[in-house]
């Protein structure tokens, strides 16, 4: 059967911390960085990368155009 | 009894002078960097208290139009607004020049032209005091140079606007609105009941009584005889206004050699860059405009007579300089130092200029 | 499979849309200005009108658009964009023209140059966001500001007897005969964010006929304005935003 599996890359530097992507995110992949970035914003990150789909609500969500989403459909 | 003294923004001063001298209405909308009046008053509701008006225009053309209908009841109306919003209410003002109305506004300078910054600048002056509207006519204008005035200067711009009927304008800049100083506010003045207004201002609409003929607020009039006459009693006004309106600040002018001319904010700097001056053995005096229309010609004409040099210091490209010149009509040198696009002067900088009117004077 | 192996080009499914370059917004944290620019930008670069597009910005917080999108932009004085953009269409009508305007610049000082523009029927697009409060100038009550809803000009809240009710200015325009598209959209979820794209798309192509002006409101959040989180701002526009300002279209032909 067919998997996907997806990944995304935050620009940790250009991310405000607004969470919205952490929101969007219908597997629960996302969270909020312990870490700040250069303007002390806790950046987003892949708290569960294996549970990435590659759906991009993330991305699609995100303010300032942050995230890059790949995606893998291997059988 | 101890007055209460207070520590409040500039901005916050307009609002609650306002408030306490019986102003009926303030029509106003926000720009930086004066949007804390409108802010301020919404906050205290004084239409639950005096019932003075206050409402949140549409655009600052709204609200200069609702100040002229304000205005044209016999009502001590207001508004606030900073350059770009001055801009949009030119044509409002030319009106109520026309047709004689009294009103105050508050014009807090920032860096332009257009959009320009949300810095102080000085450079509406032009704007205020030559006016920015078309048509002779002119507006009083009031440069406060503290919190304290900022206050005081609300209450004299509605005496001066009801006293000539005319439009008075306190000019101030972002750095004016904005700062933090002590002040004790004026004492609480109850608004005119509307039968006071009928009889001190019977040219007001406030209905058609059978003991009088209609009053009509109008700036038109077609006949070119007439419309001369009108010109003529304005001028007049500004002439009676110039004779006994000046109002000025002169600190360490008597012995002067060279003078500082400078208002609002640019007269602070000054401040301390005539002490400085001073401890260098420089005979510097600053001689600060309060009233820029109607301006201090004649004091500055009589304090030529033994200056060497002028240098004014403003905020701009150089406005009030060409007052400045006038009234010296070239017996000595004038210069400016000036500015721009919302940079404020160290008062090492003014010095430095100081002493390089005084080189080249010498020269 | 591990990371390296999915994060590949040949694996890229989403990135920023090249029509908008690597300038750090200045928006506050979760303001839906951010997601509105980016679909713009996705939709000028999928049609590939890029050097045919002139942007005209406005007064309040997005008055520095022009530094977050590659294309041209005029910067219009307050709520005049809509003149600027008449201009700018009639004089070069083989270019896609749009306005980018909040609610103090289209629906207060800017009414009349709305109403007209529209009613003029100029085939351009208009971006209205809608987040019912003035967010550059410190939070005061824009024309959109809901009834009881707290301002830094109605901190006790909006009260209809001395402010008025919520304009409905996106229905005013919707009455007049120049108008071809009026919608309502939101970017709150992915769902919505698609929805919003797929209407600034159909603006965008119905400006390349000649029938009329297309009019895409975005209800918004200002989590600045409206002091809450991005996450509760989003709850907060779902609750009592879209009551006032339901989301769909409103004419389109």
């Amino acid at each position: 059967m067919a998997k996907i599996e997806g990944r995304i890359v935050v620009n940790n530097e250009r991310c405000k911390g607004c969470e919205l992507c952490v929101v969007a995110c219908p597997t629960n992949a996302l969270a909020l960085s312990k870490h700040v970035n250069n303007k002390g914003y806790n950046y987003a990150y892949m708290l569960h990368e294996e549970a990435c789909i590659g759906c991009a609500n993330c991305g699609s969500v995100c303010p300032d155009a942050c995230i890059t989403v790949y995606k893998v459909k291997n059988s | 009894m101890k007055e209460e003294v207070k520590l409040m923004k500039g901005n916050e001063a307009i609002a609650h002078a306002a408030m306490r001298c019986g102003c009926d209405g303030y029509f106003g909308y926000p720009i930086t960097p004066q949007t804390e009046i409108m802010e301020t008053l919404m906050e205290n509701e004084p239409w639950k208290t005096t019932g003075m008006v206050v409402l949140q225009a549409e655009s600052e053309v709204a609200a200069i139009n609702m100040v002229y209908g304000g205005a044209g009841c016999g009502k001590k109306v207001m508004t606030s607004s900073s350059s770009p919003g001055m801009s949009l209410k030119q044509e409002g003002i030319s009106y109520m020049a026309g047709a004689n109305l009294p009103a105050v506004i508050v014009s807090v300078m920032r860096g332009g032209p257009g959009l320009g910054t949300i810095q102080p600048s000085q450079a509406d002056y032009f704007q205020t005091v030559k006016g920015g509207g078309h048509g002779d006519y002119k507006m009083i204008t009031l440069a406060p140079a503290s919190v304290q005035e900022m206050a005081d200067f609300t209450v004299l711009a509605f005496e001066l606007a009801f006293k000539y009927n005319i439009v008075c304008v306190i000019l101030a800049d972002g750095i004016i609105g904005q700062m933090m100083e002590k002040v004790v506010l004026p004492p609480f003045q109850p608004r005119l009941t509307n039968e006071e207004i009928k009889q001190k201002y019977p040219w007001a609409t406030t209905g058609k009584t059978p003991d009088r003929k209609r009053n009509v607020i109008t700036s038109l009039e077609l006949d070119s005889a007439l419309m001369e006459q009108r010109n003529i009693d304005l001028q007049k006004k500004y002439h009676l206004i110039e004779e006994n309106e000046v109002r000025i600040e002169e600190i360490n002018c008597k012995d002067a050699e060279y003078l500082l001319i400078a208002f609002g904010a640019s007269a602070r700097i000054c401040q301390k860059v005539i002490e400085l001056a001073r401890e260098e053995g420089i005979k510097l005096g600053l001689l600060r405009p309060i009233t820029l229309f109607p301006f201090p010609t004649k004091i500055i004409k009589n304090h030529t007579e033994k200056l060497k040099g002028i240098l004014t210091v403003e905020l701009n490209a150089g406005q009030m300089v060409e007052d400045v010149r006038l009234a010296v009509n070239g017996k000595i040198p004038v210069e400016h130092f000036g500015r721009m696009g919302g940079i404020v002067p160290t008062v090492e900088e003014v010095l430095d200029a100081t002493k390089n009117l005084i080189a080249n004077i010498q020269k | 499979m591990t990371t390296q192996e999915i994060v590949k080009p040949e694996n890229l499914v989403y990135t920023k849309p090249s029509v908008m370059n690597d300038t750090t917004m200045h928006y506050c944290p979760g303001c839906s200005h951010g997601v509105v620019h980016k679909l713009i930008a996705e939709v000028i670069e999928e049609m590939g009108i890029q050097e045919e597009t002139i942007g005209i910005a406005p007064v309040g917080c997005a008055v520095f658009a022009y530094n977050y999108l590659d294309i041209d932009w005029q910067e219009a004085a307050h709520g005049r964009a809509p003149a600027l953009a008449t201009a700018v269409k009639r004089l070069m009508p083989e270019k896609f023209v749009f306005t980018y305007q909040g609610d103090g610049d289209l629906a207060a000082i800017g009414t009349a140059e709305t109403i007209h523009a529209c009613n003029r029927g100029e085939n351009i697009v208009i971006i209205f966001i809608n987040n019912g409060i003035y967010g550059m100038t410190g939070g005061q009550m824009a024309p959109t500001t809901l009834e009881g809803m707290k301002t830094a000009t109605t901190p006790y809240g909006r009260n209809v007897e001395l402010n008025g009710y919520p304009l409905p200015i996106t229905n005013l325009v919707a009455l007049l005969k120049g108008t071809r598209y009026v919608t309502r959209q939101s970017v709150h979820t992915a769902a919505a964010v698609r929805k919003a794209k797929q209407a600034i798309r159909k603006a965008f192509e119905n400006s390349k006929e000649t029938r009329g002006t297309s009019f895409v409101e975005i209800v918004s959040t200002c989590s600045s304005g409206w002091k809450m989180t991005p996450v509760n701002s989003n709850k907060w526009m779902e609750e009592n935003m879209f009551k006032e300002y339901p989301i769909g279209d409103l004419k389109n032909e």
